[in-house]
């Protein structure tokens, strides 16, 4: 009755499914494609725990239908590791205590990396502004401003494998 | 779990097919850009639309900033589609209307700003939205395509009332313009509680400055007001108030005083209405000061949009 087929990358990887026209791109992405690293919040795009990127930008995929994603490119939080390597916003997290209880991570790292991909060299203010839609309520955000600046000044750190 | 009702789902190819959609449709299809005022409301069930109308293939036909200079001025055209981080980050616009900029810095957050739009701003014409007042400030107008053709309206004509607009069920806003006019200044200023928040209440500001730097006086000015109840986009007595007075603090005063008793603001989470009637009359004092700080050194500088010798 009311299916569309949706055609996008996630991930890197070409994805078609039929689901219904209704779907949030944060239900295709955690029920169906079972890519539960991006968190669902507070379903309303406040807290920003969705954000994943679109065309690489940031976006709070509870508030993108599926359906409007279609033809775009998704990434999440899952393409951000390589073989065992991490991005250096991963490192900066782990460096930084950029987290406590993680709920909020998936999203801050995914508008941390759009930012340093836009902007590699960003002030503290930048990247306040940049993580300003989305909502931490372990670290006060000072960690993870610190760990996105970390990240910015190891842009090639995370060489070293996870283990 | 909040999710919307079923619905149908067709994703335009042109804005004739997407008008096509909405003519056969019906009333129970709506046109989907940014989606963030829209997804929410369906998710609450506020919004029951059977079908969706998907814009967001258009934004080459229908995103856009463009400076068309003339004699007098000119306009601005900015496509319906544009949306805010392109407002945000546009010069052009922090150049002729620095309003543009005070405003998209305090609209919402960043992802939000990478989906929303001019247009679904307007169209959805919520009495706490900030573009509607920024738009009526500076005088814009509207254009809206049909079937049968396009029909231009002032902001006035296109503000309705809160969630009402101009706009008919198988029309669509393309096209905000802007007048450049000679000797403008223009402000946004809000104030809200934490970041991304809806305005506590906001205000918007243009000036326009003619006569010697030392000795000048307005020939126009515009005020309105957000989130402090409905019909204050624009707010017409503070315009024939300060109208071929001098820009001082007098006048200033003057429509603050205007402003507070222009406004019906109730008492709720985010303030009394005492509160942010004082707040209404402050943001407008300030705004107006800003804007006619902004118009003299436009003049000075001889920017574009100031000196009126564009085109």
């Amino acid at each position: 009755m009311s299916g569309v087929e949706v055609a996008l990358t996630v991930n890197g990887e070409y994805v078609v499914r039929d689901v219904e026209a209704r779907l949030l791109l944060v239900h295709l992405l955690r029920d169906v494609l079972g890519l539960t690293g991006t968190h669902w919040g507070c379903d309303t795009s406040n807290c920003g725990s969705c954000v994943v990127l679109m065309d690489d930008e940031p976006v709070k995929s509870c508030t993108v239908l599926a359906a409007m994603a279609s033809g775009h490119d998704v990434r999440t939080v899952e393409s951000l590791e390589v073989d065992g390597v991490l991005d250096p916003v991963q490192r900066g997290f782990i460096e930084c205590h950029g987290l406590q209880c993680g709920f909020c991570t998936p999203g801050m790292l995914m508008s941390a990396r759009a930012l340093l991909d836009r902007n590699p060299d960003p002030t503290d203010h930048e990247i306040r502004e940049a993580i300003s839609g989305q909502i931490c309520r372990c670290t006060g955000y000072a960690s993870i401003v610190r760990a996105v600046r970390w990240a910015a000044e190891h842009r090639s750190a995370g060489q070293e494998a996870l283990r | 779990m909040q999710v919307p009702a079923p619905i149908e789902y067709a994703r335009a190819t042109s804005l004739d097919h997407a008008l096509g959609l909405l003519e056969r449709l019906g009333g129970e299809a709506r046109v989907i850009a940014g989606g963030h005022s829209l997804l929410p409301m369906m998710k609450l069930r506020l919004a029951n639309p059977e079908y969706l109308v998907d814009l967001n293939d258009l934004h080459d036909e229908l995103g856009y900033i463009r400076d068309e200079p003339g004699n007098g001025g000119g306009v601005v055209r900015i496509g319906a589609l544009t949306r805010h981080r392109e407002l945000l980050e546009s010069d052009l616009l922090a150049a002729l209307f620095p309003i543009f900029r005070d405003a998209e810095s305090v609209i919402a957050d960043p992802p939000v700003r990478n989906r929303g739009t001019l247009g679904g701003s307007l169209c959805q014409a919520d009495p706490s939205e900030d573009l509607s007042s920024v738009c009526t400030v500076l005088g814009a107008s509207c254009v809206v395509r049909g079937r049968s053709g396009r029909r231009v309206v002032t902001m006035e004509e296109f503000y309705r009332g809160p969630y009402e607009t101009a706009v008919g069920p198988a029309e669509i806003l393309t096209e905000i313009r802007i007048p450049v006019r000679p000797g403008g200044g223009s402000a946004y200023a809000k104030v809200h509680r934490r970041a991304g928040d809806w305005a506590v209440v906001a205000a918007g500001a243009a000036v326009w400055l003619t006569g010697p730097p030392e000795e000048p006086v307005i020939v126009d000015a515009r005020s309105g007001l957000a989130a402090v109840g409905p019909n204050t986009t624009g707010i017409a007595e503070i315009s024939a108030t300060l109208t071929g007075r001098p820009p001082d603090e007098e006048a200033f005063a003057l429509a603050a005083e205007i402003a507070a008793r222009s406004c019906a603001p109730v008492t709720d989470a985010r303030g009394s209405a005492d509160y942010k009637r004082h707040l209404a009359a402050e943001l407008t004092r300030r705004t107006l000061r800003t804007a006619t700080e902004r118009a003299r050194l436009a003049a000075a500088a001889d920017r574009p949009g100031a000196s009126g010798d564009r085109g």
